[in-house]
């Protein structure tokens, strides 16, 4: 009952003499939201290909459901939903013709096709374009009927890569909504992003992922307070040389980030620090206290930020 | 094999948004080459072939021609865009299907289209009166066999490519021999040594059965030997198709 539905040891993916994916250990249980969150080349979209049954792995063990991908990829595939990082519908079919074909290769009966269809677009609010083409809808509408299509099984196990990436905010939001009702539903979500926003919404656990590898693990609140502070200050100088001020601030917090744009001071209490900042006249043109996040913790592990 | 049924679904499906107007060309089609041949052709070529009137002993050859070319058309360009374009091969190998499934799906609708093509023809054949035996109606599997004996390969081929310039390749230096040097419009005996080519590749086989067909005359064992030999066109151009779309599927 409680044995992890997707277990990989020693997990790798290589291309040629290219290593995608450099060895992972991940464990996602029955019921919860797990995520991979990484810069773009990690490794993401590799690895759930991998989880997906549709690529095979290279070395390592892999148990998903239980059952080995090598051997059980069909049976595997149909308890799975997948939602690839980039939309593959058939943009020559209808909206619910996208669904009722695709419920057909999980054998599932044309009626129960059909009520099942009905009930997704309801869901993913597709309903009144239910008989329109899939190409003039817009890109939300398409990633939503992207994510309807992957739940038409009922599947155990729901793979999302990106589910929200290239989406405007309100779109953005609306995706979020219907995932966390998924999960409350009880189904298994797996996701990867480079939105911190999104992992921290989403997630009960995640891995941070880095050139193939894994880099840190734990619930977004434990990684934030492993790797970095409760708050940060952002300074922003007038001149090009932010860099000259990473010394005079030294001392004045835990950790001090210099980036091109601006300067990140990691501290317990941001206003403290910025009044400190202000009393020894260091004078930025633009400061902003804001509570620490993932991004904050990528950058900590890797040295780099997230979005390029 | 419930698995490739639907597949097969899903491709017929998909062809209920185009098939009026790819019935009225299935059938205009038939019409116009008989037109053209009956009226204007037949008129020059008096003399007839083994006995036979030219019209007669030609419209066989066209009907396996005609199952050819849709099956040709149906193997190149949609599993180029499929797999370039459209993606549809990836979204279905992310469901419990099995390449193989895939695979032998979407080559049963190529058949099925091949089907109507040839049962069109068939059909315009008989009205305008150039079928001598009951026989004829053994052109219809005799032209799915042959559909499939290129279509397979031709399946393999196109999951084989990434730009449609191949596709034209394929089309210069194979499709357009084969369909000269097929015995189609002339017995292939007057080819010299480029009859081999006519023995190599499917086409002429299909033809030749039709033709034994549509004038009731017996093919004899050399009969079962071009359905033996068209049908491992078919097995190798599936194992091979089989192959090809597990490279591009399963990375
Ligand atoms: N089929 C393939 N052949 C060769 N290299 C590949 C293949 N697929 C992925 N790669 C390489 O593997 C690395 C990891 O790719 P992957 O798509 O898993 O990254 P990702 O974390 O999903 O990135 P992104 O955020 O851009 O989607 C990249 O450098 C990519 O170029
Ligand atoms: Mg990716």
């Amino acid at each position: 009952m409680n044995s992890p539905l997707i277990q990989a040891r020693g997990l790798i993916k290589r291309f040629g003499d290219f290593t995608a994916v450099d060895g992972i250990d991940v464990d996602v249980r029955a019921g919860e939201a797990f995520g991979f969150l990484g810069p773009n080349g990690a490794g993401k979209s590799s690895t759930m290909r991998m989880i997906g049954c549709v690529s095979p792995p290279s070395e390592g063990e892999l148990r998903i459901l239980g059952m080995d991908p090598r051997r059980d990829g069909p049976r595997i595939r149909a308890r799975l939903g997948v939602c690839p990082q980039l939309d593959n519908l058939d943009t020559e079919l209808t909206v619910r013709e996208n669904l009722t074909t695709y419920a057909r290769f999980f054998g599932i009966p044309r009626k129960v096709a059909r009520a099942r269809a009905a009930e997704l677009l309801e869901f993913v609010q597709l309903s009144e374009r239910a008989d329109s083409k899939v190409d003039p809808l817009s890109g939300g509408m398409k990633r939503r009927l992207t994510i309807a299509r992957a739940l038409v099984n009922e599947p155990d196990l729901v793979l999302l890569d990106e589910p929200t990436t290239g989406l405007d905010p309100q779109a953005r939001h609306l995706v979020w909504e219907r995932l966390f009702r998924l999960k409350q539903q009880g189904v298994t979500l797996v996701l990867t992003t480079h939105y911190m926003d999104e992992a921290e919404q989403l997630c009960d656990r995640l891995v941070v992922m880095d050139g193939g590898r894994i880099v840190a693990e734990g619930s977004p609140r434990e990684l934030i307070e492993r790797y970095s502070t409760r708050e940060v200050v952002e300074l922003r100088f007038t001149t090009d040389e932010q860099g000259t001020y990473a010394e005079k601030l030294a001392g004045m917090a835990d950790r001090i980030e210099v980036l091109p744009d601006r300067v990140l001071m990691y501290v317990a209490d941001g206003d403290d620090a910025l009044a400190e900042v202000h009393r020894r006249s260091l004078s930025p043109s633009s400061a902003l206290v804001r509570r620490s996040s993932l991004e904050d913790v990528f950058l900590h592990l890797t040295g780099r930020t997230l979005v390029d | 094999m419930t698995a490739s049924a639907y597949v097969l679904e899903y491709h017929l499906v998909n062809y209920r948004r185009t098939w009026r107007a790819s019935a009225l060309s299935t059938l205009v089609l038939p019409l116009l080459t008989m037109l053209g041949f009956g009226i204007g052709v037949g008129g020059y070529v008096t003399a007839g072939v083994d006995g036979v009137d030219y019209l007669d002993w030609l419209v066989p050859g066209l009907i396996a021609s005609a199952a050819v070319q849709t099956a040709i058309g149906e193997s190149t360009w949609p599993v180029l865009s499929y797999f370039e374009w459209l993606k549809v091969y990836f979204a279905q190998a992310a469901a419990p299907l099995r390449v193989a499934d895939i695979v032998t799906g979407h080559l049963a609708f190529m058949l099925f289209r091949v089907l109507l093509s040839a049962g069109a023809f068939l059909l315009v054949a008989a009205f305008f009166g150039t079928l001598h035996s009951l026989w004829a109606v053994a052109v219809l599997p005799i032209s799915a066999l042959t559909g499939l004996a290129v279509a397979a390969p031709v399946m393999a081929y196109s999951a084989s490519v990434t730009s449609d310039s191949y596709l034209a390749i394929l089309m210069r230096f194979a499709v357009l021999p084969m369909s000269l040097f097929s015995g189609v419009f002339f017995p292939i005996e007057s080819l010299g040594l480029l009859r081999w080519v006519a023995y190599v590749l499917p086409l002429w086989h299909g033809v030749d059965l039709s033709r034994a067909a549509t004038l009731g005359v017996s093919p004899g064992w050399d009969g079962l030997w071009q359905l033996l030999y068209l049908l491992g066109w078919g097995a190798a151009g599936w194992s091979l198709a089989v192959r090809r779309f597990g490279k591009r599927l399963v990375v």
